[in-house]
């Protein structure tokens, strides 16, 4: 394992975070076992503010897991230069087979921690507190996310070994390797652009729906589920190529040097908000029919989703622009 | 109207220490006018105050504020309903040192958000209403016994409350000042705030505003 | 949403107020936190900076070296190695390199001497060092006597400095020509002390390496990213052990801000009190708490990091350059570029802020669940 700041700081953070998650899990596990709003007895009391540590506690790891989602993708940047081969991040992702599970475990925990978050805030709007049980349910389903990320990520940094060769994205996402990176890098630029604005166009009209009827909120969250997906490929196969302007250079993380302006801050941060906030609206859809809620989701979900919606179009404008203003022609002239 | 109904409040349940402030009490209570909560120390008094402001909530029974069932919303909404519906008065008056009387009006209406220029203009007013404009900006432990308690006026009505809280306000001041503190609480009661005060003053509970004195011993109606 | 950031803005300035109340109490918190904050970012900014001013010099260094082996030390080359590479494709540019070292008795240092490809000096004329040109006490114009290999005294005139920018490098190097080299230290005519090779397609450098092994036998091909890669890795090494080293003392900083969290003073309890008893909430009381987390880290942050800033930028790490460089005789009086990324804020964060906030989640919620009524007991 090299032993470099950065590492050291991504292994203690998590380890930290899936520390403070098993806390927030045991906590849980006592306001399942004891709650009960209509006593006023002071165990009761002692729940009820023991609810305000375990929001918090869930809250910092979620900041701390954004963050170390970031420094995960810097420092495999940095590293790529102790491998031969590898000349950006994804060679070093590519080093072992516990980098990808470890980034994608990140953004899992990312989500996971956002819609919580969003979940936990509308049920704090009902005094009788609807969601106590499936909150505190779901938080035991959060924890053992965080402990395989932490142990994913311990693996791939042990078994780092910078004698290996290993391939860079130039041939993990040419078209000619195998498996699923070559194969969504091999898909026609043409074909996973059009997808991507295809589930854009889907996306408007559900969001818009849910929106203005507060209808369908299942639905969009499902779709922008989606959405992260095709637009995670048409980043790799499509607007890269564009960004780049190089037939062959697929990479989702070259975009963030600033050889291409940062580019792909622009591109992630808005595609990540927005599939975060419709995925809590969807998830606080399943509850829309607690009679103490059912006013605050008609209001809540929808507003969710315009903010959603507003981030989707930052995303496609950014993508959009970055198309047209290339100089590369793959799809003839549009 | 606020309807007490088997309300108890034990503290340590359960422990060697054991205590019950409040036993099975059953009340109605009048939402104007000056009630006084009266009765010698440890009687519960303050302990019933509480519930009734809702800083406290019962260990068993219930309490209804205008036919609306507090005491089993949660802290989160029973704060709520406190800085929108009570304002309080303390003992010491319990001013933060160090800020200034204008900052101490102000910071009940903190968590509310309003408007900063309309809170400060509000907060003016009543300072100007209670005769401390010049003491505005100067810090809360300059002041005397007397602005010290108009200050802690003016922070109880800056949230415009129906309802005025005062435990024990006269247990520090002298008679002059307790007397003046009577005159005004006897006029924001004309201005149609109710007012609950515990007191073992006889000053206070046998003034002639107040309309309705309930005595308490041991945690139960004497 | 505005009254959302209203509140916020409200918390943010009572807790400031707050702050301000009680400098004392936070001054040695500050202090603590912005000398491991010191510390850490000194260290990170002086490596980062070595790291980039090698990778800048290396840039333009040759793709391949070839060295001859003799008993497995390195020996000097033959000049007809040059033709025999010449059939390797994919080999661009080729030349034969002559350098060496020099041990000057009257400053106890080693000079690196090298012949430059481009722009030799004029026979009889240097370039030097600035290292070298420090430790005589010599500048443009003067002359430097140095005694050959065959016990000769040769003097040369000192026609430049080298630029001061590449110090860390050019400190104890000294120019010449080729004539002048081999005549110095008595160097066979047939031989180079080692051959350089351009190879324009990066990715057949391994292949030539491979070749340039079965053809000659008794050669050994450098690659340079194999330097570079020597390099990251010893710079990333040193600086990942001194954080090690450091761990202790952020365990040290947790404990302390852990101990300051909960060790309210009987005033501060009172005014939690007291603010919940006028109507604040506990999550209200939680968020201006760690408003008040925030401003500390901030502060303590932006210090330590603009104290690390001057440290490593104006005085050249002067605390632990000992530690980090590596050391020569003809010590580099090197001055580190400027030089500021994400990777390294991002790892001060979780060296200082992050460990801060979780020591101290815990006792700000003991703080915050204060009972209202409390002010009333």
């Amino acid at each position: 394992m090299p032993l470099t700041p950065a590492i050291l700081a991504l292994n203690l953070a998590s380890l930290t975070q899936s520390l403070l998650l098993v806390l927030a899990a045991g906590f849980a596990i006592q306001i399942l076992r004891h709650w009960d709003l209509s006593s006023g007895s002071e165990r009761q009391l002692g729940l009820e503010r023991r609810t305000y540590l375990i929001a918090t506690l869930v809250a910092w790891v979620f900041g701390g897991n954004l963050l170390s989602l970031l420094l995960f993708v810097y420092n495999a940047e940095q590293l790529s230069t102790q491998f031969v081969g590898a000349m950006c991040a994804t060679g070093v992702l590519n080093a072992n087979p516990w980098g990808w599970p470890t980034l994608g475990l990140k953004i899992s925990l990312f989500f996971a921690g956002a819609a919580w978050l969003i979940l936990n805030g509308v049920d704090n709007q009902a005094p009788d507190y609807p969601l106590v049980r499936p909150k505190y349910a779901l938080l035991l389903l959060i924890a053992p996310l965080a402990l395989a990320e932490v142990t994913a990520q311990a693996l791939f940094f042990t078994a780092l070994n910078p004698d290996l060769i290993t391939s860079c994205c130039g041939s993990l996402f040419s078209p000619e390797g195998g498996g699923v990176a070559a194969e969504i890098a091999g898909l026609d630029p043409a074909v996973s652009l059009a997808a991507l604005a295809l589930s854009g166009l889907a996306l408007l009209a559900t969001g818009l729906r849910y929106w203005r009827r507060g209808r369908g909120g299942g639905l969009f969250a499902l779709l922008a589920a989606l959405t992260f997906g095709i637009a995670l490929t048409a980043i790799v196969s499509g607007v890269a190529l564009y960004v780049y302007e190089h037939p062959h250079h697929h990479c989702p993380f070259c975009l963030l040097k600033s050889g291409h302006d940062f580019v792909g801050y622009g591109l992630y941060v808005p595609l990540f908000a927005a599939t975060a906030l419709a995925l809590g609206a969807g998830l606080m859809e399943v509850w829309r029919s607690a009679p103490s809620l059912k006013a605050i989701i008609a209001i809540r979900g929808p507003r969710l989703a315009g903010l959603s919606l507003i981030l989707f179009a930052l995303f496609y404008g950014l993508a959009t622009w970055l198309v047209l203003r290339s100089n590369l022609l793959l799809l003839g002239p549009i | 109207m606020i309807r007490l109904d088997a309300v108890s409040k034990v503290y340590n349940q359960g422990r060697h220490n054991e205590v019950w402030a409040v036993r099975d009490l059953r009340l109605e209570l009048e939402t104007r006018g000056i009630t006084v909560l009266k009765g010698p120390s440890g009687s519960g008094k303050t302990s019933l105050l509480a519930m009734l402001g809702c800083l406290s909530r019962p260990s068993s029974g219930r309490i209804h504020l205008e036919g609306r069932l507090l005491s089993n919303l949660p802290e989160r909404f029973m704060t709520q309903v406190r800085r929108s519906t009570f304002g309080f008065i303390f003992q010491r008056f319990n001013l933060i040192r160090g800020l200034t009387v204008l900052e101490n009006v102000m910071l009940p209406a903190y968590p509310l958000a309003p408007d900063p220029g309309r809170l400060r203009d509000q907060a003016l007013g009543l300072l100007r209403q209670f005769r401390l404009e010049e003491r505005a900006h100067n810090k809360s432990e300059w002041l005397s016994g007397g602005e010290a308690q108009r200050t802690a006026i003016c922070r109880a009505l800056i949230n415009d409350p129906a309802i005025i809280i005062a435990d024990e306000p006269t247990a520090n001041l002298d008679s002059q000042l307790s007397r003046e503190l009577l005159t005004l609480i006897g006029e924001l009661a004309d201005q149609g705030k109710g007012i609950l005060i515990s007191s073992h003053d006889p000053l206070v509970f046998d003034h002639a505003r107040v309309s309705r004195v309930v005595e308490l011993r041991d945690g139960r109606l004497a | 949403m505005i009254s959302f950031l209203r509140r916020q803005g409200y918390l943010l300035e009572y807790s400031l107020a707050s702050l301000a109340r009680r400098p004392g109490k936070h001054l040695g918190l500050v202090l603590v936190y912005a000398t491991l904050v010191f510390l850490l970012a000194s260290t990170l900014l002086f490596t980062q900076s070595l790291r980039q001013e090698s990778a800048l010099v290396l840039a333009e260094s040759p793709e391949l070296i070839v060295q001859r082996l003799l008993a497995g030390r390195h020996d000097l080359i033959p000049a007809s190695y040059l033709e025999q590479l010449g059939t390797i494709r994919g080999v661009g540019e080729r030349y034969g390199r002559l350098w060496g070292y020099f041990y000057d008795p009257a400053v106890r240092a080693n000079y690196t001497l090298m012949v430059p490809r481009a722009a030799p000096p004029a026979a009889g004329e240097v370039q030097l060092g600035a290292g070298v040109a420090r430790a005589r006490g010599l500048s443009p114009g003067d002359y430097l006597s140095l005694r050959s290999a065959r016990g000769e005294p040769f003097s040369f005139r000192i026609a430049a400095l080298l630029p001061a920018d590449t110090e860390l490098v050019s400190s104890d190097l000294m120019l010449l020509n080729a004539q002048d080299f081999r005549r110095f230290f008595d160097f066979p005519a047939d031989r180079f002390t080692d051959i350089v090779l351009r190879v324009r397609n990066p990715v057949e450098v391994r292949k030539v390496a491979e070749k340039i092994s079965l053809a000659l036998p008794d050669t050994r091909p450098i690659l340079r990213e194999e330097i570079l890669r020597t390099y990251d890795a010893v710079f990333g090494w040193r600086q990942g052990l001194v954080f090690v080293l450091l761990t202790g003392a952020m365990l040290a900083f947790v404990i302390f801000a852990w101990d300051r969290a909960s060790g309210l003073s009987g005033e501060e309890r009172r005014e939690i009190g007291i603010l919940k008893a006028i109507g604040w909430e506990t999550g209200d009381v939680l968020r201006m708490k760690f408003w008040e987390g925030a401003a500390l880290s901030l502060t303590a942050f932006l210090l330590g990091y603009l104290l690390a800033y001057v440290h490593v930028f104006h005085f050249a790490a002067v605390l632990f350059a000992p530690v980090l460089k590596g050391w020569a005789v003809l010590y580099p009086d090197f001055r580190p570029v400027p030089f500021v990324d994400g990777l390294q804020v991002a790892t001060l964060f979780f060296f200082s802020v992050f460990p801060y906030t979780v020591a101290t989640i815990i006792p700000i919620w003991r703080a915050a669940i204060t009972d209202p009524d409390q002010v009333m007991r």
